[in-house]
């Protein structure tokens, strides 16, 4: 259950925006990609999921238990997607349908992959919603999506990307749209599923004091290309790179003014 | 919100009748298809059957609602005619939603140049008025209901297509979407759970638009000698005949005008009620500028 991606390319509209970037994910690995807003490391993650943007396109490798996923017709991509590789996006406002039950929701990526009865899939998701400890999961799967707060609603939609246990989970800055308190209870809520499950993490943020909580091992991205591949630990204490350096600043600023980056309160 | 457990109509139906207009639009619109469904087994008397002695009865017992110049009963006359409107509203509305949502998705989930090459389509056809488009029908086959039903279908079908597409192409590029293929939906599963839900709201209010126009439509074109023959009963037929007493019997013209307009009222109401209980996120942006109907005359 390993993903090796290796010299992978995407260009947009013939530029290139990611460049030659090469991981390896073993099984249970917790792996960090970090860098600043543009550095290419969402379209990583939407490639390695066939889920590129309309002009987009990859080159390189990227290998599933030795299945080449590049060029993958779209029909196979579609049963791995979910049942062996889930994502969770950054904003979870416009991730949820917003004319659905939640339960529905969750029910929904349940039946997409286990063919389960109505009744069966609507007892899945309350269990699903209570695995990802929505508070009063039998009241709160009957609610559409704007009538949940941001850290539910994150709750939610990681509890659709697991509905089907993945073996590998993706999350794209999955705690960037909500506030600092929340931002914990999330991390500790993801990182304890993964934990559970025995999945693998691949971990999308430009936060290094985030990173640090839940990955094990960083990849730094700029412009498309990798600039540093240390453990976390390392990045931290050592870091090699200017941009590194860069976000460890910031993230000891986060540390020390955890009101703003620009100073804050001091 | 609570959940009313013991209720178990969907959520929609109990958000339709909830509101004052759309109960008022559920049960115009209830009350037509009944009323044409009765009248094909009774009316109080024959539609057609003339009794000139007793022509332009004022209301009154037996004839509910008067009589016409050649004494045939109004109110028989109304109840058959709205056969004819629901034929009309249902089959133009039915013309107006194949041909909407096939240019929609044409234009909205294909590829770029069959995208642009039907958007200028659309936009060449929405110049052709509904009024146009009956008169090119008929001067080729001759007037009747199909003129009625395929020209406001048509015109309304462009519309529609032209008012869906980018509400098409706005949901196709939002991250549910995209989260609901992540989670592995296919293609025609995202379409039916995700895409056509979404942009229901705004079809509903186009295709009741379309539907309450074709009653206009039928009213209008019948009038003017492209829709129903005049041996058909019909509420547009019937008005352009006792249009012609106007100023020597006012009354009468006035149960067809009703009929017409408490209809046409009635659909909009419905679908405006449909849409607002369609979507439940509604409640917190209420107020929020309505979308624009086009003004299409008939």
């Amino acid at each position: 259950m390993s993903l090796e991606v290796r010299e992978l390319t995407v260009e947009i509209d013939g530029r290139r925006v990611v460049d030659g970037v090469s991981f390896d994910v073993p099984a249970g690995a917790r792996l960090g990609l970090i860098g600043e807003s543009g550095s290419g490391k969402s379209l990583t993650a939407l490639a390695v999921l066939g889920l590129l943007p309309d002009g987009a396109r990859a080159g390189g490798s990227i290998r599933w238990n030795g299945r080449e996923l590049l060029g993958m017709p779209e029909r196979e991509l579609a049963r791995l997607r979910g049942s062996e590789l889930g994502i969770v996006f950054q904003e979870p406002q416009t991730a949820l349908n917003p004319i659905r039950t939640v339960g529905r929701q969750i029910a929904e990526a349940v039946r997409i992959h286990e063919r389960t009865g109505r009744a069966e899939a609507r007892r899945r998701a309350l269990e699903e919603a209570a695995r990802v400890q929505l508070p009063e999961p039998e009241r709160l799967v009957r609610r559409y999506p704007h009538q949940l707060s941001g850290g539910q609603r994150q709750r939610v939609a990681i509890a659709m990307a697991l509905a089907a246990r993945p073996r590998l989970l993706i999350a794209d800055e999955p705690t960037t749209a909500l506030d600092v308190t929340i931002q914990s209870e999330i991390l500790t809520l993801l990182s304890g599923l993964v934990e559970d499950a025995g999945m693998s993490l691949v971990f999308i943020t430009h936060d290094l004091a985030v990173l640090s909580q839940i990955a094990t091992h960083g990849i730094v991205l700029e412009h498309g290309r990798v600039v540093e591949d240390a453990p976390v630990a390392e990045l931290l204490t050592a870091p090699r790179s200017p941009v590194t350096q860069g976000l460890l600043r910031d993230a000891t600023a986060t540390l020390w003014h955890p009101e703003g980056r620009d100073g804050g309160l001091a | 919100m609570s959940a009313r457990r013991a209720d178990r109509r969907p959520g929609w139906c109990r958000r339709l009748w909830a509101t004052p207009t759309g109960r008022f639009g559920v049960i115009v619109v209830a009350l037509v298809l009944l009323t044409a469904a009765v009248s094909l087994v009774w009316t109080p008397f024959d539609p057609q059957r003339t009794d000139v002695p007793n022509r332009w009865a004022g209301p009154g017992w037996p004839n509910v609602l008067g009589t016409d110049a050649t004494g045939r009963d109004i109110a028989s006359l109304l109840m058959a005619g709205a056969r004819t409107t629901v034929v009309v509203a249902v089959g133009a509305g039915l013309v107006a939603t194949l041909l909407g949502l096939a240019l929609a998705a044409l234009g909205a989930l294909t590829t770029r140049f069959v995208r642009e090459a039907v958007a200028v389509l659309v936009d060449i056809l929405i110049a052709f008025p509904v009024l146009l488009i009956a008169m090119m029908i008929a001067a080729v086959w001759g007037g009747s209901l199909w003129v009625v039903i395929w020209s406001v279908g048509i015109g309304f079908g462009v519309n529609v297509a032209r008012v869906t597409r980018p509400e098409l192409r706005r949901v196709l590029h939002s991250d549910f979407v995209l989260a609901g293929r992540a989670s592995g939906l296919g293609t025609g599963r995202n379409l039916i759970v995700h895409l056509l839900p979404n942009v229901a709201p705004v079809f509903i209010v186009q295709l009741s638009w379309g539907m309450a126009v074709a009653v206009l439509a039928e009213a209008g074109l019948s009038y003017l000698g492209f829709g129903a023959p005049v041996t058909q009963p019909s509420w547009g037929v019937l008005l352009a005949q006792l249009q012609q007493y106007l100023t020597a019997h006012p009354l009468s013209v006035v149960w067809p005008g009703l009929a017409i307009a408490v209809t046409v009222l009635g659909l909009n109401l419905l679908g405006d009620g449909l849409r607002d209980a369609t979507d439940p996120t509604l409640s917190r942006r209420r107020g929020e500028a309505r979308v624009h109907v086009p003004e299409v005359v008939a």
